[in-house]
Order: C-alpha cells, then structure tokens, then sequence
C-alpha cells in the first residue's frame, strides 16, 4: 500500500491501525471472496467431470472436454429433451410478462409522477406497500384466486402475476419526476401536443434508460421465479426452469437413492450442468448490464 | 448511467418542487389514462387475492362465516407452532449475521483501495442473480460432503454425509447460510452508496480529533447509517418469514428427515394441496400477509426513506 498512490484516506489507515490491521483487513475481504465466489466457481467446472471425479477429484480441478459432452448429451435427452421445454417455458413467461410489464408500468409511472388525479397519492402510497411486501406472501392468495376462476394450469396463471410489477412502476415514477423538465412538457402542449402525445412523443424517447432498469429486474425476477409457477403450473410439460430443477432433484440418484432407476445416466455432473443452464441467462445479464443494476438498486433503495 | 445519478436524490425533497397551481381537467383525465392499465392489474394481482384470502380465512369449507375460528384453530394445529420456531430461529441467526457483515463489510470496502473494493463488491453481489431453486441447489452440493469444495471443513465439523449436514437442527443456519449468500451482496453494495452520503468533512473532522479508523466507524458512520440499517432489517425480516424455496427442495432431497411443513408457508401449501383445506391456506396465509404488510408499512410510513410528497 504506498500512500500516494491510494490518497489521504489509505494513508490514514495505515497510521491508524498499521499493518495487523491491514493483514486482518485483507484476511477478512478474502475470505468473504471465498465464500461469494467458490459456489460459482465449483459450479462451472462440476459438468466437465465425471460422477466419480466430483467425488474423489480436486474440487476446482477441470474434468475433461469429453465428460462434458457426455453430460451435455445425458441432459439434451433426458426425458425426451424436457430440459429445454423448460427453458423455452420459462423464456416465454418471462419475456411475454416483461412485455406486459413495460406497457403498463411505464406509463403508469409517468402519470404518477407528471399527472394530477384524485387519488394519485393513494395509489403511489399502495404501490410502495406492494412493493416492499415480499412477494412470497401473495403467492397462495393468488392460487386460491386463480383457482376460484378455473384459471389454474393455463400459463397466464403464472404471466399475468409476473406482470403486475410494483417497482417498476415505482421507479419510472423516481426517474420521471426526477429527470424531465417540466418546461420540455410544457413547451411540447403549447405547441398542440396532446397529453398522449406528449407522453408518446417527449417523455418516452427520454426515458430509455429506465425502461432498460425495469426491463432487467423484471426478467430477473420472473426467470428465477420459483413459488408462483409450482403452484399453478402443475404439469412437468409447462413448468419453467426453476421447477423443472425441484423435479430433477427427485431422478437424481446422488439426492435420491430411492428413485435411482428412474434415468441411469442422470447424476450430479448432470444435474450442475442444468444448474449452469438456468442461471446462464440471468448470469449474462449480470454480467454485461452491471452497472446499471447497481444503479437501479440504488435508485430503488437509497432515496435521500 | 445517467439513472444512478439522477435517481438517487429523488424521493421526498425532489417530488415536493412539484409547482401547486395546476391544470385539473384534461390532464386530469389523462393521468387516469396512464394508470389505467396498472390499476386492473394491481386490483386483479394485488387487492382481489388479499381480500378473497381473508374472506377464505374467515369462513369454512360451505362458505359460513366462522369468525376468528380458522385462526385459533390453525395455532392449535401440531405444526403450526413449530413452524414458527423455526422461522424464529432462523431469523434470529439470518439477521444477526447480516446486519454484522453487511455493516462491516461496507465499512472496510469503503473509500479504500478503489478497484479491489470494486471488484469485491461485484463478487458479493454476484449470487444475488441466483436466487431461485438454482442457488439452493447450488448449497446442496456445497453441503454434501461428498462432493463439496469445502469438504475438509464439514468432516472437521463431524458431518461425513449430505443428512447430517441438514440435520433438524442445523437447518436454520443452513437456510441463513443460503439467504446471506444470495442476499448480502446487494445489501452492500446499497450500504456503501449511504456510506458515500455522509459528508467527507465529517470524517475529515474526526480524524483531526484524532478518532483511529474504528472509532470513526463506530461512533460517526455508524449512527449515520441507523436509517438504512433498520430498513434492511425489516425488508430482510418480512423476506425471512415468507422462506419456501429452500426448505422444499432441502426437504424433498432429505428422504423424510426434514418436515414438509418447516416454515409456515410450506404449511399453507401443504394445507392447500395436501388436505385441499383453502381454508386453513388462507388462514396461515392471512397470518404471513399481515407481517408482511405491517413491515411494509412501517418503512413506507415510519422510516422517512420513502416520503410521498405533502
């Protein structure tokens, strides 16, 4: 650590706690690095080995290119390709919900936020409650809804929840009534604009990076959506990803010896394999869309 | 990006600049037009279920009103209170240690060494991309001493298989293991965006008077952060208490070792599709409803983060 190249603040540090604290520092962040990063880590070199590797091998050690063929085509044909109908399913629920999503809570963010109605303060007020209320609590109450109107089984049972989307609103409405100026609006209605218009022509073209935000969380959040679709989706042939996932568990031998028979060439490398192959697009996205998460997450959490 | 900016000193102060005198009228009716649609949807997902729960909840299978009858009777069920044992436990565990690590991590990665803090704070908050059945299976290989990584340290421990890992009384640090993997990092990453709010010359000015690193944190930026702290306490407490995901799959891989009704939402479930009881469902639902909402509420109203203007 030499002073110059790190500022005042490095400098401080180094007076104040000297160079145990330093180690402890390092020791700390490390071993936090460990445990954020080796489950990743296992988890992408897991389907390059064998079974018997996974068992008796190095854990980060990398398998062969060959196992992982071999694992790629237990998986593609197991049960007839399942793993991809589910993959297809969940891309379907995800994105047609994220569709409906951005129709419904971009404008209602702006009118939120640039509007004024009877009852504009209520309904923000709401949508904060909703949003902040996990949404595991509703999950039941929905079934019990959907069950009611002979819903359950269809697969807008599952797209129409996903697209009611609180946050989203919410923080169309932050970054609205944040970031356009008002005589930008205003000059656009003395000019003949009509409030659509306006909204369609002006705040819209404007308001791309949000519309990106909300477009991220919710995708990430329908894709990893486990709850919801378990309990409306109840064949193995509509089910997305993530349940397809908690059946697997019961045709891998590893996690359960009793139900072993079910497919001989299914097992862990397989089974991580599928991991990898549910996580990838959220990974993905993640990956190259970092900073505008962090970005959201802030917007949608540290308001001062 | 032009959001984070933008976006973050919004909220209360921002909103209320909102000029007084406007025109009611045709914008009136627009503002309408533009929530319109989210309206249908937060009636049909997010009002009619809540109501058509707590309907379900005060009347039996013919459709009588029973009164509070559902919700004494599900208490005296046998796996109502456990259940709620072990969300206690598990809660207890969960945020305790996520209010230590996230407070002390945000403080050691802030203002020090700027790209390995960036770095380490995109690696925390990695896994947060996988919450879901994919990360609780992800554990389950971690904590199965086969195949795990780490499985030097769970023999050292006394676990030499996956059952005695997740034995009964394990799982709530299990679980919490899970939740502060999938959960931490983002609570970082928006500890350290309040840690950047405190004024530099605050600290500047305990430094003068001599505070070492510690004292500063302890009696200066920690204060500071009170407000944040308590809301994501409340936010990750009304999270905890709906915990489904992980116990379902950890159960269904233990052979029968662990319930099947663990936390009050697997309850729900199993009352709803194992005894087709709706309406004991919604009844424990209704109970998990109510802290979830009160929560919800008391950060929107109490907590001043989320100030909808006067």
């Amino acid at each position: 650590m030499t002073a110059p190249a790190l500022g005042r603040r490095a400098g401080r540090w180094h007076v104040a706690s000297g160079a145990l604290g330093r180690t402890a520092w390092v020791i700390v962040i490390a071993g936090f690095f460990v445990f954020f990063a080796l489950p990743v880590a296992w988890l992408l070199l897991a389907p390059t080995k064998t079974d018997a590797q996974l068992v008796g091998g190095g854990p980060l050690s990398f398998g062969s290119w060959h196992d992982l063929r071999l694992a790629w085509d237990h998986v593609s044909s197991f049960e007839g390709g399942v793993i991809f109908t589910w993959l297809r399913n969940s891309a379907v629920y995800s994105f047609s919900a994220l569709a409906i999503t951005l129709v419904t809570a971009i404008p209602a963010g702006y009118g939120l936020a640039l509007t004024e109605f009877i009852g504009r303060k209520t309904l923000l007020t709401i949508t904060l409650i909703v949003m902040l209320m996990p949404g595991a609590a509703l999950v039941l109450p929905l079934f019990l809804e959907m069950n009611a109107v002979h819903e359950v089984g269809s697969v807008w049972s599952v797209i129409l929840p996903f697209s009611f989307f609180p946050f989203g609103v919410y923080l169309t409405y932050i970054y609205f009534s944040s970031s356009i100026p008002k005589d930008l609006l205003a000059a656009a209605r003395l000019d003949g604009c009509s409030e659509a218009g306006v909204f369609w022509h002006v705040a819209l073209p404007l308001a791309r990076p949000v519309i990106a935000l909300v477009a991220f969380f919710s995708f990430v959040g329908n894709w990893n959506n486990f709850f919801l679709p378990l309990v409306m989706l109840p064949a193995d042939q509509a089910a997305p990803i993530q349940v397809g996932l908690n059946n697997l568990l019961a045709s891998t031998p590893a996690f359960n010896p009793v139900a072993g028979g079910a497919d001989l060439n299914f097992d862990r490398p397989e089974l991580a394999l599928t991991t990898l192959l549910a996580i990838a697009p959220i990974l993905v996205v993640f990956l190259f869309s970092q900073r505008a998460l962090v970005s959201g997450m802030l917007a949608g959490a540290t308001k001062e | 990006m032009a959001v984070s900016q933008q976006a973050r000193p919004a909220g209360a102060a921002e909103v209320s600049r909102r000029p007084p005198a406007r025109r009611r009228g045709r914008r009136g009716r627009a503002g309408y037009g533009f929530v319109a649609a989210y309206l249908v949807l937060l009636a049909l997902f997010g009002v009619v279920p809540t109501l058509y729960a707590v309907w379900l909840a005060i009347t039996n299978s013919a459709g009588q009103l029973v009164g509070l009858g559902n919700f004494t009777q599900v208490i005296s069920d046998y796996r109502f209170v456990p259940a709620f044992e072990n969300i206690a436990i598990y809660l207890i565990t969960w945020l305790v240690v996520l209010v230590v690590s996230v407070v002390g991590l945000a403080l050691m990665l802030h203002g020090r060494l700027r790209r390995a803090s960036a770095v380490s704070r995109f690696v925390f908050y990695l896994p947060g991309a996988l919450a879901g059945a994919a990360s609780a299976l992800i554990w389950m290989f971690m904590l199965d001493p086969s195949v795990s990584p780490v499985a030097w340290l769970l023999h050292d421990l006394g676990y030499s298989t996956f059952a005695d890992t997740i034995a009964p009384q394990r799982l709530p640090v299990v679980f919490a293991i899970m939740a502060f993997w999938t959960g931490a990092g983002g609570w970082i990453v928006v500890m350290y965006g309040a840690l950047n709010n405190i004024p530099g010359e605050l600290l500047e000015a305990a430094r003068i008077d001599g505070a070492s690193a510690l004292k500063t944190a302890w009696y200066v930026q920690v204060p500071m952060l009170r407000k944040w702290i308590a809301y994501m306490l409340i936010l990750a407490f009304a999270a905890g208490t709906q915990l489904f995901v992980e116990p379902q799959l950890v159960g269904a891989a233990s052979l029968g070792e662990v319930s099947d009704s663990w936390s009050p939402n697997q309850l729900a479930y199993q009352y709803a599709f194992h005894s087709n009881n709706f309406n004991d469902a919604s009844t424990v639902s209704v109970y998990l409803l109510v802290l979830g909402l009160a929560c919800a509420a008391l950060v929107v109203f109490r907590s001043g983060l989320f100030e909808v203007e006067p």
